[in-house]
Parts: C-alpha cells; structure tokens; sequence
C-alpha cells in the first residue's frame, strides 16, 4: 500500500493527553473526538488538518494512556498515517488494531518539514519525500501484525478466528 | 539458557517451556479489565462479534472510576453502559462507595497474585508487577478481543534489571525512587522492556512504595515492571487472600538487555517539573515556587501509607492561604482506614478536601481541575502538558511528603524546609 500526503510535523513525546485531552473521553464518536485531535499541542490543528494528510513526529509517539479515543480521533481527522521515529507500544497496537498506518522512519523523520508531500509505501518498507526525492528506509512489519493489517484490524481478525471455532463445534 | 521472571510467566502462559525475547506469542489472561472510559469502546468492539457470553465472567473485570460519581450526563451514560453489560455478564463488578480507583482495589480485593498475566485498559495496569505478576495496559481493541478469546497476544520484551544499593534516607519513598529512574533514563528511556527492580533497597522497600514504583513503570515507555516475591509480598496477600498461586524468580543466569545499578543513599526528595516526569529535580532546589493546588492521592499514592505520611506533616499545621489541597483515597477501603485512624480529621482540620475515591483529578477529568496559568503539585503519575485541566496549567509530581509540605509552604518544598 502506497499513502500519499501532505504533511503535519510534530516533536518528540507527543502524548496522549495532547493527542485527545481526557475532557473530551466522555464520547465514542469518532467525528466527536476528531474535532479536538492535537488539541493541546496545536489548538487549531483540528481546522487545519485535511483528509489524506500524514503526521510525522519524532520520537515515542503517543506516550502516555492507553486510551484508543488517540488514534481514533486522528484516523477520523482524515489523517492517512502517520510517520515517527519511534512510537509508545499502546498507542502503536491501537492504531494498528483499528487500521491507522504507523509507520517507523527516524532518517524520513528528521529531513521532513510541514507542508512537504511524502509517499509511504508499507509493503516496501520506504518513505520518499517528494520534495527532495529522498528516499528513506522504514521498519516492516512482522508477518503477525501485516495479518491483522490485512483484516482489517483486529476484531475483523478475531472475527475469523471465532467464527473458525464455532464451525468446529 | 536462564529466563527472567517475566519470560517464565509468559512461557507458562503460552503453554511452552521457554520463550525469548522478540518472538510473538499468544498467552492466556488470568485477568482482563477495563473502566468507565476503556470499557464503552470494548463493550462496543465486542459486541460487533456476536458473541453472547464473555469467556469466563469471573476473569472479567469492570471498574467505574474515571468519571465517577458521574461528573456529567455524557460520562454517567458512559458507566450506564459499563455497568448494564458487566451485571448483565455476571462479570466481576466494582460499584462506587464500595470500591475506588482500580489499581487499588484490584490488589485489595486478591485478584492479581504471582504469575498471572493481567491485562488492562488502563496504562497503569502495570501497577500489578509488584505482585510478582506480569501485568500491561492495552487498548479497548485488544481488551475486547481477550474477553472473547481469554488470550491476548505479546511480543515477548527484553528485561532491563534495575539494582538500587545504599541505605534510603528519611522523607524519600517508593515515588521518588521510580521518579529518579526515570530521570536518569528519560521517558522512552525502556521502550517496550520490563523492568525489573531489584537490590537491597527494594528488598527492605514496603509493598505500597512498590506499588508506586510498577505503576509508573509506563512512564519511562515500559511494556511493564515487575519485581521479585518476598515474604512481604506474601504477607501483603494473606491479608487478602487463601488463593494458591506460583511466585516466579529470575534464574542466575537470565539474560538481561541492561543491568543499571543506582547507589540511593544520597537521593533527596523529588520532583518531576512540567511537562515530562522525566524533568526531576531535587524539591529544596526549586526555589520560589509558588503554587495554587496540591493534590493526594491515585493509583500512584492514594494508598493508606501515603495518607499517613501526608497526614503526619499536616497534623498541626494549615494548608497555606492561598492553596486548595485535596486529598483523595485511593479506594473505600482506604477512606474507611484513614477515617478511623484518625486521618481524615487532620486533613480537615489542615484545611484540606477529603473526597471520596476517584481518579477525577489526574487526568484532567473533575474534582480539581485547573485554571489558566495555574500549578499543581502533585503525587499523580503524569505532568504532560494540559494533563489536570488548561493547556497553560502546570503540574509538578512529588510523593506525599513533599506534596504535604508544598500545600503548607505554599510553594514546591521538602519536608526538611518546614520548621
């Protein structure tokens, strides 16, 4: 899969109280939660974002809760994926397991600006920057996580594997 | 080739003799818990299954405890749907006014004991590793999954072994030991390890400041912490359980990703600055500090050996003029122990709040919510920008003590500033 987009670039330790502040954890509506996404790191960012952009961000990504209202909020914020250095491993099993592309790429990370148009391309393993050209190396998946990736996320996996069981009795 | 004490459980848990570090395995859950935030989300996800029964209810556990007693009609909708779908599962069910903040009545209540694999949605799930247990916070997604299947999957993580060695100076606890620790090796500083603590400090350490410790074990990015099983491990549960259950050591020869040893005889009260609890600093450093808040309490610190040391430096004295303090027990069962030692009344004759159990204030979500441009102190675990409230307020972490001496000083200061 080949994601292109525009890009948002954010610093390292961006959490998951800024990514969707707990004031607004009173919702499950995806479009709730999407108009207050990186609220408390860029108060207008939820009116800037446009659907198709990619985040790029630098270390540890989404540290903090365990809360899954993050990636959601940003996934229904039209955001494609997004692009780290290194990622929280909550918020990186969340995202995949809801279908968010997340995507480790700390060389594609540190020679991207705001504004640059970047192809992630997840099978390869590859982020370019249209900008400069530049292509990058990013970590491939193991072939667990490319399985629940090819569901569709985990409950489309598990879905599967009940239904397997109930079939056997 | 020795395992550390995590990889036996996993091994155990996955049905095979070993495992090693890297390699995805599929383990069962003794425990799989949620709250009135995760909870609606998993509920959701689990009801897209079709599947009418959870795999074993009494392995299932619901807490309302976030936004409890409902502080608005969304958040009371939020436990109306927690509480129907675990009454109507049979599920393992804590009602407010008869239980608090999870991370504390999990542990009261005998429910995570040595060599479980317990999983939650709730990153303080890890508070459980001093247990002897390996316990980690996930995702509403994953939660839903485990209550169908009654297995999770984990990439087995790499143990970082933390040894501290000296002697533990006055007025310095569990909370700034894990503080310090995280200080020295930053917030992502044990990225998807576990750590294990260890060391002839931790060996004298009560089970409470352990608790502290393993519950902010995810700060510094960690899958979990862990530590080992001792004879106040085993006391600690008798008061609270007759259930079997097998404690796991480390062989002599585990391989360990890092061994990092830290000499705390020198360490001094601490504090974590805004806006990462890796910003620490001795707390009779921070000079001129003024402050607006103070609050005690959460899974961190809401325990009743908290309240006691908060309690021994308020008796007598008054929570400064211009600082509201609250203090909240971490569950009933602590409110109820703190009311009857006497506690309770020394925090109201202070000037401070004794609320009821509640998590409310640390995330931001009620019961203290800060305004623009005002400062916390704080004995929660997360000082992340807009944490408690506006996105131009600050909160400082501390332990009690030094929490309890800021609210008197009006200021961020140590127990030893306080005449």
């Amino acid at each position: 899969m080949v994601i292109r987009g525009r890009v948002w670039k954010f610093g390292d330790n961006i959490d998951t109280d800024v990514i969707i502040p707990a004031r607004y954890l009173v919702t499950i509506d995806p479009a709730e939660l999407a108009q207050h996404v990186m609220e408390d790191i860029d108060p207008e960012f939820a009116g800037k974002v446009q659907p198709g952009d990619i985040i790029v961000a630098g270390r540890n990504f989404g540290c903090g809760s365990s809360r899954e209202h993050a990636p959601i909020a940003i996934k229904a914020a039209g955001v494609q994926a997004v692009v780290a250095e290194s990622f929280a491993r909550i918020f990186f099993r969340n995202a995949i397991n809801i279908g968010l592309p997340v995507v480790e790429a700390p060389e594609a990370v540190a020679e991207t600006e705001t504004g640059d148009v970047i192809e992630v391309d997840t099978d390869a393993g590859t982020v370019r920057n249209t900008r400069t050209g530049k292509v990058y190396q990013s970590t491939q998946y193991d072939e667990f996580i490319q399985q629940i990736i090819r569901a569709g996320g985990l409950m489309q996996a598990v879905a599967e594997r009940v239904k397997a069981r109930q079939q056997a009795g | 080739m020795g395992m550390t004490m995590t990889e036996k459980i996993l091994a155990r848990a996955a049905g095979r003799r070993s495992v090693e570090p890297g390699e995805i395995i599929e383990v069962a859950v003794d425990l799989v818990m949620t709250n009135d935030i995760t909870a609606p989300l998993s509920i959701a996800e689990f009801k897209k299954l079709g599947l009418e029964r959870v795999f074993d209810p009494q392995k299932v556990v619901f807490v309302p405890d976030h936004f409890v007693p409902a502080k608005d009609i969304k958040a009371a909708e939020q436990s109306k749907v927690m509480r129907e779908f675990a009454l109507a599962q049979g599920a393992i069910y804590f009602e407010i006014g008869r239980a608090g903040i999870e991370h504390v009545v999990l542990p009261e209540n005998g429910l995570t004991l040595p060599g479980q694999v317990i999983i939650g949605a709730d990153s303080h799930t890890c508070t459980y590793g001093a247990f002897n247990c390996f316990a980690t916070g996930m995702g509403s997604t994953d939660i839903a999954a485990a209550m169908a299947l009654g297995t999770t999957w984990v990439r087995v993580p790499p143990t970082i072994k933390f040894v501290y060695t000296g002697t533990l100076p006055p007025d310095v606890g569990g909370k700034d030991l894990i503080l310090y620790t995280i200080g020295q090796i930053g917030v992502d500083g044990a990225l998807y390890a576990v750590m294990e603590f260890t060391g002839e400090v931790i060996d004298d350490l009560p089970m409470d400041d352990r608790i502290a410790m393993a519950n902010m074990a995810i700060e510094a990015g960690a899958k979990t912490g862990i530590f080992g099983f001792d004879e106040k491990t085993r006391e600690w549960l008798a008061r609270v359980t007759d259930k079997p259950y097998e404690p796991v050591d480390s062989d002599p020869d585990a391989r360990y990703q890092q061994v990092i040893e830290f000499d705390v005889s020198n360490l001094r009260p601490l504090v974590a600055l805004p806006h990462l609890p890796s910003n620490v600093y001795p707390a009779d450093e921070i000079e001129d500090m003024p402050i607006d808040q103070v609050v005690i309490g959460s899974c961190t610190n809401g325990r009743l050996s908290d309240l006691r040391i908060a309690a021994e430096i308020l008796k007598g004295r008054q929570v400064h003029p211009r600082v509201r303090c609250i203090v909240v027990p971490g569950s009933q069962e602590v409110a109820r122990q703190a009311t009857r030692e006497g506690l309770a009344d020394i925090f109201l004759e202070a000037g401070a709040v004794f609320s009821t159990s509640t998590c409310g204030p640390c995330l931001g979500g009620y019961m203290g919510v800060l305004a623009k441009g005002e400062r916390c102190v704080s004995t929660t675990n997360r000082n992340f920008r807009g944490r408690m409230g506006h996105r131009e307020s600050e909160v400082i972490l501390a332990g009690p003590a030094v929490a309890a001496a800021s609210a008197v000083l009006g200021r961020v200061a140590s127990p030893a500033q306080l005449d």
